[in-house]
């Protein structure tokens, strides 16, 4: 009780709890006006659906990311050597490229690697799961002072669409390792959804439409008071930009994408009814409303233990998924406009342990890229079967991670040496490499057609 | 059957001992009193302070803004101090309060609060270690942010902490300074990473980033050399982890002197060049004797180097403001090269006049006139161009607006979902619910980590989070059987408008204008029959929200207010 006599003492406070000052009519006004201006803030736009009717050269170009998180191993997948001493249990089988082997856990990827490059001899010196992560998604040895742009979030900085009410850059499956907009600004931080193709969080009000209405009204008297001499200061918070930007999201028919239920039961047990399989279906959809850059994770590569069993299911996942998306961009005359990379933060060792597990080697490890123009059927780089005896051993034919960026950024059309300022005035390049013309089946796609405004 | 139930009563146990744990984290600080040093009589400093913005102002001829009114002075000093908004019945304590110096006495009652001393911790910790959990088993985390809670309660001088930090020798759990050692342990090696700790102790105490001279001369600044970075890297060559935990050894296990040897990238049979302990200037301020870190930590600490109260002044400033006084927080101009003393320099002097304690510090800055500046600009030159309001912020003639990190917001929220003041004295169920809720919400909204006085606006998820999220649905919840402060206000306010002004109260630390009061009075009182409502909304009778959930609306309005997410 004595509590309850406390609270109300706090509660009317010292003033008694003030009646209503100023009455009516000038208030009433306001308010009106108040409305009238939420009205104009509530008429959505039209949504246009010509963004998703674009096709080929005419259509802006997009990246799927799909994360294999733990460090897969190259040997399992992309780069078996049977029947040599780092072999261990994989087969390898033909594929529909002409002299392409890869593993026979990925019968299904097998079928696409028509439309597919390997290359098996990326390399890297960051062995530790958090730094090559970093390393790997973005181009750059993490460092302490500064923290790097994700590729992902490069590509949506740099090429906007204004017709697309959702976010650019999303991170399917998400994890802690999600793709970050580093010295860019958390705003091109990816928008992580967990579950992908079960719905979406925070994403619904919880009440009526007349009651969101009247919050945000109360919203907008709230910030019109704050505004008062804070203009400038107050607009520049980008406060209400942002809320006005979610709202429209919240009620955007785009969301659509994130969903799966208008797709053929027959196609979704082709992904495959994973997490996994269901965020390769959402990426597509997303691309195809115009997202700029999509990561779908696969976690459980670490295989200190049994690699090759891990790998097995592993690729249970994988190989259906991936498969299915390469064909499903392709059959709807998208594979030309969207880059697909499978990759890892590093591979695993050409020796096998005691336990039966491979551990970490980024000495050299593999990816697959397909579509967005880059040479399909093809290998690049070589890795010997026999267990090296050096501690740098390196591929033949190196392809360095900065280097495969910067001809990923040249072909979406962004210049990858472009300099830009960080917060802590040191100016960084997108990409601290060159495009390599070799991974690309025209170079001309190599040069930066429009240079891109820098405010 | 009997598996089952030994399995049982082991959960059971093993729950209870991690919630009394849990709780026990939640004030690790509770041990002995605060030792602020109140008697030390600042008014000299605060005018020295002053003086400078003021002549700063002058040359400038940037009209300062006028004094902010004492509530949002103490809102800001709440959210800087303990890291939430203040609660209604800090509020209504303050305002019964009738003296002109009462932010005065209320940053001393906060300097002795347990919340501040972990919150400040906390905030200290990430510029020392980052927030990553670091090496498995040598280092903890939790240890080093009570023990740094503890050296701040005890108002122990900062260059103390600092040699504590850099030259402890033991184990990460009783001699918790060492986890600043063995966060840079080498993957299972005896060994620390020296480059880390070098480039870390530069810039944490020193506020200078040297990290990229670690491989090539300093770019960007000429005066760091790669053999200056060699130099202080190999301060840290003999400390190395044992069973005892991390201490200094002069020989090696071949009984030759260990030395620190630098290898040249990607050769792996280059025997490396040995490199001798030597720091870039003033080799006169080192200590001799004692382990090279020991050594080190003489030097960083000398009470001639300038650039170590400059740095922690700047750090503390940017605590206290949200935005340090020159960003990046740790990569200040060097001292040799400033024409005249700047705002940190006579910060830095006064800080060190009174023995180099963070609580001087943090007084300066409350009692100094731009502290108490108002965030909206004077109305003679309103409205102010871009230009002149970039003249303004940057020579702080006016308080700047500052997005309040992820913990300020879910602390501010949590705390103006209860009327009563969450502290070591609230239930400790609360207190576990408050811990467990900011890990939740700090996970999903996104922790800055060590960048957290990076300026960055607010992203669409942390609003979509912030206007549909389970946290401002908890916090908002008016039902009668919630114990949250909509609730109580609802029960207990004499009427609508002073439900009204409670609700502000307790979420934006003010009272509501009169437009405002008007809005939100007529929204309690609305009746679908009423034709020209001021809300202009005709909203169907089957979905008249009831008046709980009018207060609820209202509370949302707050939360997702500009003014509530911004500090100003």
């Amino acid at each position: 009780m004595k509590s309850i006599n406390k609270a109300v003492e706090m509660l009317s406070g010292g003033s008694g709890g003030a009646g209503i000052p100023g009455s009516g009519s000038l208030s009433r006004r306001s308010l009106l006006q108040t409305l009238a201006a939420l009205g104009v803030s509530f008429a959505l736009p039209a949504l246009s659906t010509r963004a998703a009717a674009l096709r080929r050269s005419e259509r802006p170009r997009s990246l799927i990311t799909l994360w294999m998180g733990g460090g897969m191993s190259q040997l399992e997948t992309f780069d078996p050597h049977p029947g040599t001493p780092t072999g261990g249990e994989v087969k390898a089988i033909s594929t529909s490229a002409p002299d392409i082997q890869i593993s026979d856990l990925l019968p299904q990827l097998a079928e696409q690697m028509h439309s597919a490059m390997l290359i098996r001899s990326l390399h890297s010196k960051e062995g530790d799961h958090e730094r090559g992560t970093t390393f790997v998604k973005t181009g750059y040895r993490p460092e302490q002072t500064l923290k790097y742009p994700s590729i992902g979030a490069i590509a949506t900085h740099e090429l906007p669409d204004p017709q697309v009410e959702i976010p650019m850059h999303v991170s399917l499956s998400a994890d802690q390792t999600f793709t970050h907009g580093g010295y860019l600004g958390n705003e091109w931080d990816a928008f992580r959804i967990f579950e992908p193709g079960q719905g979406l969080a925070n994403l619904d009000p919880y009440v009526t439409k007349s009651r969101q209405n009247v919050r945000l009204a109360g919203v907008d008297i709230i910030s019109r008071r704050f505004q008062r001499g804070r203009e400038l200061p107050a607009q520049k918070t980008l406060h209400q930009d942002t809320i006005d930007r979610a709202v429209r999201m919240m009620s955007s028919d785009q969301l659509r994408a994130f969903q799966t239920d208008d797709e053929s039961q027959q196609l979704k047990a082709a992904y495959g009814d994973t997490r996994f399989g269901r965020g390769c279906l959402v990426a597509r959809r997303l691309i195809e409303v115009g997202v700029r850059a999509v990561e779908v994770n696969l976690s459980g590569f670490d295989t200190h233990v049994s690699n090759h069993e891990g790998h097995i299911t592993q690729c249970r996942i994988l190989d259906p998924a991936i498969a299915t998306l390469i064909r499903d961009l392709r059959e709807r005359d998208l594979l030309e406009s969207t880059i697909v990379l499978c990759i890892s933060e590093f591979g695993r060792t050409p020796a096998i342990n005691a336990t039966s597990g491979r551990d970490h080697w980024p000495n050299w490890f593999s990816c697959m890229i397909a579509g967005g123009g880059f040479r399909e059927g093809t290998v690049i780089g070589a890795t010997p079967g026999d267990i090296p005896q050096a501690k740098d051993a390196a591929p033949a034919d190196p392809v360095s991670v900065p280097e495969l960026y910067a001809t990923i950024l040249a072909s979406l059309g962004i210049d990858p040496n472009y300099e830009m300022m960080t917060p802590i005035g040191r100016p960084m390049r997108f990409a601290d490499a060159s495009p390599l013309e070799k991974l690309v089946r025209d170079p001309a796609i190599l040069q930066v057609k429009k240079s891109v405004e820098h405010g | 059957m009997r598996a089952v139930v030994v399995f049982f009563a082991f959960g059971v146990v093993s729950l209870i001992v991690y919630l009394v744990a849990a709780v026990g984290q939640v004030s690790p600080g509770t041990a002995a009193p605060a030792k602020v040093a109140e008697s030390e009589n600042l008014d000299e400093s605060v005018a020295r302070v002053n003086e400078w913005f003021r002549r700063q102002w002058g040359k400038e001829q940037l009209t300062p803004a006028s004094p902010a009114d004492d509530l949002t002075i103490l809102r800001r000093l709440s959210l800087a101090m303990i890291g939430t908004v203040p609660s209604m019945e800090e509020i209504r304590s303050f305002e019964a309060d009738p003296g002109s110096d009462r932010i005065s006495r209320w940053t001393l009652k906060y300097l002795k609060d347990p919340r501040f001393a972990d919150y400040f911790s906390e905030r200290l910790a990430r510029s020392l270690v980052g927030v990553e959990q670091g090496p498995f088993i040598v280092y903890r985390r939790d240890r080093l942010t009570s023990w740094l809670s503890e050296q701040i309660q005890a108002d122990v001088p900062w260059s103390e902490t600092v040699t504590q930090l850099i030259a402890s020798e033991g184990l990460w759990t009783d001699s918790p300074a060492a986890n600043f050692i063995t966060v840079a342990r080498i993957d299972d090696e005896s060994e620390f990473d020296e480059n880390r700790l070098a480039g870390r102790t530069v810039r944490a105490f020193l506020g200078q980033r040297i990290d990229c001279a670690q491989c090539h001369d300093h770019k960007f600044d000429e005066r760091w050399k790669q053999a200056d970075f060699e130099g202080l890297a190999a301060f840290f060559c003999q400390a190395r982890l044992t069973i005892g935990g991390v201490t200094d050894k002069q020989m090696n296990d071949d009984n030759q002197p260990v030395v620190y040897k630098v290898m040249t990238p990607g050769q792996d049979d280059d025997p490396g060049r040995e490199v001798t302990p030597v720091v870039p200037f003033h080799p006169e301020w080192v200590t001799p004797g004692g382990s090279l870190r020991a050594q080190f930590a003489s030097w960083v600490t000398h009470p001639e180097n300038r650039r170590f109260d400059r740095a922690i002044s700047n750090r503390v400033w940017g605590l206290m403001f949200g935005k340090p006084w020159y960003a990046p927080v740790d990569d200040l101009k060097h001292p040799e090269q400033l024409a005249e003393e700047d705002a940190l320099d006579v910060l830095g002097t006064e800080f060190h006049k009174h023995g180099r304690k963070l609580s001087v510090l943090i007084r300066l800055i409350v009692e100094s006139d731009v502290f108490r500046l108002d965030s909206q600009s004077n109305p003679e030159i309103d409205p102010v161009d871009e230009k002149t309001y970039a003249r303004q912020l940057e020579h702080w003639s006016v308080y700047p607006l500052v997005r309040l990190r992820p913990e300020q917001v879910i602390g501010s929220m949590f705390q103006s979902g209860s009327v009563r003041t969450i502290d070591q004295n609230s239930h400790p169920f609360i207190r576990l619910l408050r811990l467990t809720n900011e890990s939740d919400f700090l996970k999903e909204y996104g922790d800055l980590g060590d960048d957290e006085l990076l300026q960055q606006v607010g992203t669409i998820p942390q609003s979509l989070m912030r206007m549909n999220g389970r946290f401002t649905q908890e916090f908002t919840k008016t039902d009668p059987a919630a114990l949250t402060a909509s609730s109580h206000i609802l029960r207990y306010s004499a009427d609508d408008a002073a439900v009204v002004e409670n609700c502000f109260l307790a979420c934006l630390s003010r009272r509501p204008s009169p437009e405002e009061t008007a809005f939100f009075v007529e929204y309690l009182q609305y009746k679908p029959d009423q034709s020209g409502s001021g809300i202009g909304l005709k909203i169907a009778p089957d979905e008249l929200p009831n008046r709980h959930q009018r207060v609820q609306d209202l509370y949302w309005s707050l939360f997702n207010s500009p003014e509530f997410s911004w500090n100003h």
